[in-house]
């Protein structure tokens, strides 16, 4: 069952990250990768790191996505 | 074509150097010698429950120090790097047509805000104009639904007031992302977390905050004075822990406590919660920075 989950997540973290860099348009592309660090943190979670998976969820995928959502906006929506 | 092809020859090999990596792994029914060692002291020497806090604190305290000192190069680093940038999208903001007349006087007070020192006064200002521009969104709700619709397609990169749902939500989940912040700084020693995520999750807090508000402005200048006290007292328990007891952030030069108990592991909760200021404080000012 744990293998099944933990299999899931990773294809998941695989399909979000080729995602985040085929994606043409930036936003959903920076929504990829926050998805793809959200993953990480499940995976490190069923990993039983729960520290590990803390720091991943707060700054991976929520800092970190919101960061690169100022930056493209300060750069024209990343048309420019 | 050669670009193409010498990156998928880069490719290909690291896909081999990671497919013998993943190739070799085998599970380990034992745990290496150093875990094992700092398994079985961890519990006994320092009292903490949570082992991977007592580690990260005190065996690999002087690591911390160094991940702290990173984040801090990055923080300065960031403040260096944008610092330029304020003065340009502030005068942009004046001369980019508007959609009401209402919302460049909201913006002004921004303005003016941003150019001056940022003191106790910059607050007051900052709620007049949040004020003032959400009286402007309640004027021309056409307006605000059309932006709320297309939110990516906004050209424009002067602050404007958030939606309904994320103010909303914004007033009911503040005070549960702090308090858990705190809750997982302070409980460190005993449940998974510690001062670093729980600074992560404070700066989340204080990221929705700025999310929410668009208006208003952090207070740098404090923050920074309170991320410097906190790394000075940081270094200064671990200079104590060098005079009192076995070594530098050696936190055993307070007394071990009963072993689960709130107030327990010697000096772990206090670096714990100097650790969390100072990594929420230092994120904080990393996201303010990176607002426009």
């Amino acid at each position: 069952m744990l293998e099944f989950l933990l299999l899931l997540v990773c294809a998941s973290i695989l399909v979000s990250g080729v995602l985040a860099v085929c994606l043409k348009n930036v936003l959903p592309a920076m929504v990829a990768s926050g998805l793809a660090s959200l993953f990480a943190a499940v995976s490190f979670l069923l990993l039983a790191a729960p520290d590990v998976a803390m720091a991943e969820a707060a700054i991976g995928s929520g800092l970190a996505t919101f960061i690169f959502l100022y930056a493209i906006r300060k750069t024209g929506n990343g048309k420019g | 074509m050669m670009r193409h092809i010498l990156v998928a020859v880069i490719v290909v090999l690291f896909g081999l150097i990671f497919a013998r990596m993943v190739g070799g792994y085998v599970e380990l029914d034992a745990l290496r010698p150093l875990a094992l060692d700092y398994v079985t002291r961890a519990p006994v020497e320092l009292g903490t429950p949570n082992i991977i806090t007592g580690i990260l604190i005190t065996y690999r305290g002087f690591d911390t120090l160094g991940e702290v000192a990173v984040l801090f190069m990055v923080a300065a680093s960031v403040g260096l790097l944008l610092k330029k940038d304020d003065a340009k999208p502030a005068s942009a903001k004046v001369s980019s047509p508007k959609v009401s007349g209402e919302k460049t006087a909201a913006a002004k007070p921004v303005l003016a805000k941003t150019e001056a020192a940022r003191a106790a006064a910059a607050r007051s200002a900052a709620a007049k104009a949040n004020a003032s521009a959400r009286a402007a969104t309640a004027g021309s709700v056409a307006v605000k639904s059309t932006k709320e619709a297309a939110p990516a397609e906004d050209d424009e990169a002067a602050p404007r007031e958030a939606s309904e749902i994320v103010r909303t939500g914004t007033e009911i989940l503040l005070p549960l992302i702090f308090t858990f912040g705190a809750y997982v700084i302070v409980n460190g020693h005993l449940s998974a977390g510690g001062g670093f995520q729980g600074g992560a999750v404070v700066a989340s807090g204080v990221m929705l905050m700025l999310l929410a508000r668009p208006g208003s402005t952090l207070n740098v200048a404090l923050l920074s004075i309170i991320e410097s006290f906190a790394g000075v007292f940081y270094v200064g328990l671990g200079i104590l822990g060098l005079v009192l007891a076995g070594g530098f952030l050696d936190p055993r030069f307070l007394p071990k406590g009963e072993f689960g108990a709130f107030i327990s592991a010697g000096a772990i909760p206090l670096i714990s919660a100097l650790l969390g200021i100072k990594v929420g404080a230092e994120l904080s000012v990393i996201i303010d920075r990176f607002r426009s």
